[in-house]
């Protein structure tokens, strides 16, 4: 935790006052976010919201134009490595080269993270995701849900305190879903950090224990899941934003 | 340590996945070797007109598929997403670049390494010799070094095929001239020294355009 302050030890993200433009257009407009170790989050918002840039702004993909990002209290604008090896990130995009096969993308990364005993580790997580038998098959040759799910094992290999999933579930089938989050929930009985984003109001209720919504780049609803049925969540996504889901 | 092992595991990755596609090294090859049949089409085998015009047509050639090969160097990571992967990875961009460039450099040698002696075949020239050796290697350094900052700039444009040489083939004229210049001399058996001081602007411009691109490439990828 070098680097960290004793405020921002509990929590696992702290944003402050975060823009993010892209010439003349403002994407984010000064997110201000704080996620406890081990919280799960969802963020909703229409098409364009700034969902998908908000959370690679926070993986550290992309800059931001202004404010302050702490990720385990690790300033990222300094410490952006160390912030990296915390962070697991699953995306519509794999991130996987298609000419290769799962092994070797896995060993690829496993090698970018420094990741101790690889081909233990990759078993491990292979097996997790339910892939071993598709280990040494060409990743290009493998159906979009199973992609997804070597992907879901690429993300966990370095065991991420912190996890990103952007629209994750996309062609997943429901056991894929389950596996994800059984996956995604704790290892080594520590619970990770979950920040998602999805359209699915009813399947982000389910899994996140907050929701935020964003629009036009402003977070302008945040509050717990306890006490918040569908149709309650429905009337205010529809009141904090002007689009349909 | 830690750097040059995740310097080579992008360098590796490249490796095996054109060892797989055969995308680059095939294609650039045989379009290599269709502009070397041409040029000896075109000029002949006469020993005054090839002395003249060899260190150019052997340029012309490498230059025109170093770009072709470049062209390629990023498109694997830019079709298939993998760009965002590495960036969110623990490396720094300056790994990525050095192990892109590797990968990239690896593969101009490859094909010039074949073209090298199927030039000297068909022009009935002694290209075995280690001044020439010397400049190709030097002279590739130097354009895999620039172009590699080049070719992840244009990925992410619309015509890459088309942006790529204009933004490169300025830069890196420097260094085909003193290629071109060196070449003409080792190539009518001239000796080091001879060849000494178009190596030395070659070497230097080597070394400025390997610093320069690696210490701007952060920038070209995240912004």
């Amino acid at each position: 935790m070098g680097g960290a302050n004793t405020a921002s030890q509990a929590l696992s993200v702290k944003v402050e006052g975060l823009t993010k433009s892209f010439g003349n257009r403002l994407t984010l407009r000064g997110i201000d976010l704080e996620v406890k170790q081990g919280e799960s989050v969802v963020i909703f918002g229409p098409n364009g919201a700034g969902k998908t840039t908000l959370l690679k702004v926070l993986a550290t993909i992309m800059n931001p134009t202004s404010g302050r990002i702490l990720i385990d209290g690790l300033d990222v604008k300094n410490q952006a490595e160390q912030a990296r090896r915390r962070i697991g990130i699953v995306t519509h995009n794999t991130f996987l080269y298609g000419n290769l096969t799962a092994y070797e993308n896995l060993d690829f990364y496993c090698r970018l993270y420094d990741v101790p005993g690889r081909q233990q580790r990759i078993q491990e997580i292979i097996e997790m995701v339910g892939m071993t038998p598709r280990l040494h098959q060409r990743v290009s040759t493998l159906s979009r849900g199973m992609q997804q799910r070597i992907s879901i094992a690429r993300s966990l290999l370095h065991k991420p305190a912190i996890m990103l999933l952007d629209e994750a579930e996309t062609g997943l089938d429901q056991q894929a879903t389950a596996m994800l989050w059984e996956a995604l929930a704790a290892e080594g009985g520590k619970r990770r950090t979950i920040i998602l984003t999805t359209h699915n109001l009813e399947r982000g209720l389910k899994v996140a224990e907050r929701v935020l919504i964003l629009d036009k780049g402003i977070i302008t609803y945040q509050g717990s899941t306890k006490a918040m049925n569908l149709p309650a969540l429905e009337r205010v996504y529809h009141s904090s934003t002007e689009n349909e889901p | 340590m830690s750097f040059w092992r995740k310097v080579f595991a992008i360098t590796w990755k490249d490796v095996l996945a054109e060892m797989r596609t055969k995308e680059i090294i095939s294609a650039v090859l045989v379009f290599t070797l269709l502009v070397i049949v041409i040029f000896n089409f075109a000029f002949g085998t006469s020993p005054d007109v090839v002395k003249l015009v060899a260190s150019g047509m052997l340029w012309v050639t490498f230059a025109f598929s170093g770009v072709l090969s470049l062209n390629r160097a990023f498109v694997m990571e830019k079709e298939e997403g993998c760009f965002e992967g590495l960036m969110v990875a623990p490396v720094s961009r300056e790994i990525i670049y050095t192990g892109k460039m590797l990968g990239s450099l690896l593969f101009l040698l490859i094909i010039e390494a074949i073209a090298l002696p199927i030039f000297a075949f068909l022009f009935n020239l002694g290209v075995f010799s280690w001044q020439l050796i010397v400049i190709v290697f030097l002279t590739t350094v130097g354009f895999v070094g620039v172009g590699t900052l080049f070719s992840a700039l244009a990925v992410n444009t619309k015509a890459r095929e088309m942006v790529l040489p204009i933004l490169f083939f300025p830069i890196v004229i420097p260094i085909i001239i003193g290629a071109v210049k060196a070449s003409e001399s080792a190539l009518s058996g001239g000796s080091w020294g001879d060849i000494s001081s178009w190596l030395g602007i070659t070497g230097a411009f080597d070394v400025i355009f390997l610093v320069v691109s690696y210490l701007i490439f952060a920038f070209v990828i995240e912004e």
